[in-house]
């Protein structure tokens, strides 16, 4: 047993060793990260090709680059910077028709899109190979299939004050404002909460988790799919809407009668 | 009715039941009285009705809707149909509200009516108001009147608000909050008076019922209770009417109540029964599985109160921030305070407006002819500009959602409402008053000279003009018969004295009726018909002259 250990002891300290215990480290730490990054966006490596990147800085520089800069680092006052945005970002804002953006203005409106799904992915590989950022969300999340009651509760505790307990949107400061959800895709409103859009703030995966996230999605598809059983929606905006038919419909349409009543007997 | 035929009298089925009644109760005459009121014809004049329907409307639909709500905070999981909620936590009430809604058969429907007939009832009473107000029906005898039916209105709203927070749903929860927001701001006894209605901090677990109690007892029955009062002296005073030949004040024109008017009152009733019914049953109403149930966490945007709520909230809205200050250890919270004066201010000037008025003319007749709203331009103006002060703050309370359907800053949508709330006001009197004493004039000039006629003559000398034709006596009455105010002089009491509220009535007497149009005399009438006379004889020479 000593002699065995005597002898480990001389291995261990032979030049030879430290070779070979590096090599091992490097390999573990290496093909560990690889396998790692795989399993995180393993789609990621088959979108971005070389190719494709090319064709996207081309688009890129065609049409984003006079506002935000030839390589994409933005112009102050004019456009941010979209190193580091992700392609979720680019997705986004391109897939809903707000870039490119057509004039300035307290906020960007949403246009029909200008581009092919293809250019736009090509646009995102770009963006997203200057630097890491929100990767477009994994369809995993976006089929709507999680727990609706769930998501409505998450939906009212974090989105409701802006964009309205049954997601028609609101007013924000000077001109600015919460889009109504009821037309937006799942992989927008996933897109949305992970890249923050103009005035909305992040809502990353430590904070409302994947699964959740696709919980929101379901509730808001619930809505979508399902229209007011109680009849018309009048467009859902509340009292406002309500007290406008009373006083013009209802009201409107009962003194159109008492009007015909009153002048029968004449 | 057989009662009427076998005992054969005369007097028909009205004086058989009034005997009939009086035999046993002594109260024939009332009944009798009763079944004599006379209605007058005018569409203007069912509006009350409307308000008093939408009223029987709602004592229905509610009570369908006691067998199935529970006014009970405590928490449970709901297991109903409704997907989006399942497994939620929320109150009873809420979780019954939604199973009215889902799940009880008609509940949906009549969740509706009750809450559609609401609004109808508040807007057809607002609306019956105005009318009462712009034809000087609040004069003696009626001032009291209108203070029943004011206190009606206010019910009305507070019926509403107690209604409005029953689901806990988080759209009313939100309003509550408003409400115990306000109660705060209240300097000293805010926080008290919060928390004994509450029952603690707020929401706590008692509000839901305590509104309940209110809403299902104490207010219907007080409104019960007003609106008896309401009506019987509607019959004491009978009925006022518009102005025309034959109608007077000391008369009044019309059908009498039995058989007429229970026949077309009780026509009119399904009519707007009807109109509820068909509009709750096409149009959604506070969708509140849409809202969630209540917690007080979240907040949702575009969150508005019920239209009738609405002016207090576009008050609140309105008012000017960083106004606040400091007695000692308390804020006093102008941004609340202010808009709660505001509207308490407000509320105050319309029930007390006939005694105002009553004082500036001291006219101390009984009035049953109602006024043209242009024969009275003041008091006409001055409810133009407390309606366009109204509508204002009620616009206020939903400047969000102006912004946004109309592409517009939030914020300059609200400086433009408080700079009208103050502007508009005094624009719209000046306009309506100038519009009235315009169709004054216009009514004078068509009495003197008769209506246009559109028949151009040349006479022999080379003059055109064009005939006027006289009204018929008719037509000209309503154009006429109007009182003249003018101003009064600040006279002395009896100690020879000429007090200040003299002096202060004779100057607001000379703001009412200063700027006047007289009414056209039968002298100048008489005149004006001889002018008229001699010119179409000179017409009617030139004309077999040219032949």
């Amino acid at each position: 047993m000593a002699k065995l250990k005597k002898k480990l002891n001389g291995l261990r300290r032979s030049p030879k060793s430290l070779i070979a215990v590096l090599f091992a480290g490097l390999l573990v730490v290496g093909s560990g990260y690889t396998a790692v990054n795989a399993a995180v966006s393993p789609d990621r490596q088959t979108v971005r090709s070389e190719s494709q990147i090319q064709y996207g800085k081309k688009l890129f520089l065609a049409n984003c680059a006079s506002c935000h800069g030839r390589n994409a680092e933005g112009r102050e006052l004019i456009a941010p910077s979209l190193i580091g945005v992700g392609e979720a970002a680019v997705d986004f804002q391109v897939s809903t028709g707000r870039m490119p953006g057509a004039a300035s203005g307290p906020q960007l409106q949403v246009k029909p899109v200008q581009f092919t799904e293809e250019q736009i992915s090509a646009m995102a590989a770009y963006v997203g190979s200057l630097a890491d950022g929100p990767a477009i969300p994994d369809q995993a999340y976006l089929q709507a299939n999680g727990d609706p009651t769930k998501g409505g509760e998450l939906f009212r505790i974090n989105c409701a004050m802006c964009h309205n307990a049954a997601g028609k949107g609101g007013a924000l400061t000077e001109g600015k404002y919460a889009p109504g959800l009821m037309g937006s895709s799942a992989k927008t409103i996933y897109e949305a909460m992970i890249t923050g859009p103009q005035n909305m703030p992040v809502f990353n995966d430590a904070n409302i988790t994947p699964e959740e996230k696709n919980d929101i999605i379901t509730y808001l598809t619930y809505l979508q799919e399902n229209s007011s059983v109680g009849g018309d929606d009048l467009g859902g905006l509340g009292p406002v809407t309500e007290g406008l038919l009373a006083w013009f419909g209802m009201l409107g349409l009962i003194i159109a009668i008492t009007v015909w009543l009153g002048a029968k007997s004449n | 009715m057989s009662n009427a035929t076998t005992s054969k009298k005369k007097n028909g089925f009205l004086a058989g039941t009034a005997t009939y009644v009086d035999d046993r109760l002594g109260v024939g005459g009332v009944l009798k009285e009763f079944g004599r009121k006379i209605f007058p014809d005018h569409w203007s004049f069912m509006l009350g009705e409307v308000a008093l329907y939408s009223f029987l409307v709602l004592l229905l639909s509610g009570t369908f809707l006691t067998f199935f709500f529970q006014p009970s905070m405590t928490q449970v999981v709901y297991d109903g149909v409704y997907a989006p909620l399942k497994g939620a936590h929320m109150s009873i009430a809420y979780a019954s509200s939604l199973d009215i809604t889902f799940e009880v058969r008609g509940g949906l429907l009549m969740r509706q009516v009750h809450h559609w007939s609401a609004l109808l009832f508040v807007a057809a009473a607002g609306l019956h108001m105005l009318r009462v107000f712009f034809t000087g029906a609040f004069r003696k005898p009626r001032e009291l009147n209108w203070v029943v039916g004011f206190v009606l209105f206010v019910l009305g709203m507070a019926a509403g608000f107690t209604g409005y927070s029953l689901p806990d749903d988080l759209l009313s929860g939100n309003g509550l909050r408003i409400i115990d927001g306000m109660i705060k701001g209240i300097p000293w006894i805010g926080t008290w008076v919060s928390t004994l209605l509450f029952g603690g901090e707020f929401p706590g677990h008692a509000i839901v019922g305590r509104l309940y109690s209110l809403h299902i007892m104490l207010v219907p029955a007080l409104i019960l209770v007003f609106l008896a009062i309401h009506l019987v002296m509607l019959v004491v005073h009978k009925h006022t009417h518009y102005s025309g030949p034959g109608r007077k004040d000391t008369n009044v024109v019309g059908y009498p109540l039995m058989p007429v008017y229970v026949a077309k009152a009780g026509g009119f009733f399904f009519i707007v029964f009807g109109v509820i019914m068909l509009i709750s049953s096409f149009f959604t109403i506070n969708p509140i599985w849409n809202y969630g149930g209540y917690d007080p966490s979240p907040v949702s945007a575009g969150t508005q109160p019920d239209w009738y709520i609405g002016w207090l909230d576009g008050a609140l809205r309105l008012a000017p921030t960083g106004i606040e200050f400091m007695i000692g250890d308390n804020t006093v919270s102008m941004n609340i305070l202010l808009p709660l004066v505001v509207s308490l201010v407000f509320l105050a000037l319309v029930a007390l407006y006939p005694f105002f008025e009553n004082w500036v003319t001291g006219d101390k007749r009984e009035h049953h002819v109602l006024d043209r709203p242009r024969n009275a331009p003041v008091r006409t103006a001055i409810g133009a500009a407390g309606v366009t002060f109204y509508a204002v703050l009620w616009a206020g309370a939903s400047t969000d959602l102006i912004a946004t359907s109309f592409k517009m800053s939030l914020n300059q949508v609200l400086l433009a409402m408080q700079i009208s709330l103050i502007i508009l006001p005094f624009v719209a009197f000046i306009v309506t008053k100038r519009i009235c004493l315009s169709l004054q004039r216009k009514d004078r000039e068509i009495a003197l000279h008769g209506r246009e006629s559109g028949r151009i003559v040349r006479l022999p000398h080379g003059e055109y003009i064009e005939v006027h034709e006289p009204l018929e006596s008719h037509d000209l009455y309503k154009l006429v018969a109007y009182k003249e105010y003018e101003p009064t002089l600040p006279r002395p009491n009896a100690k020879g004295k000429i007090t200040l509220s003299a002096r202060l009535r004779s100057r607001i007497s000379r703001f009412y009726f200063q700027d006047r149009i007289s009414p056209a005399t039968q002298t100048e009438i008489d005149e004006n018909a001889h002018h008229a006379h001699e010119l179409e004889e000179q017409v009617q020479k030139a004309i077999e002259s040219s032949k």
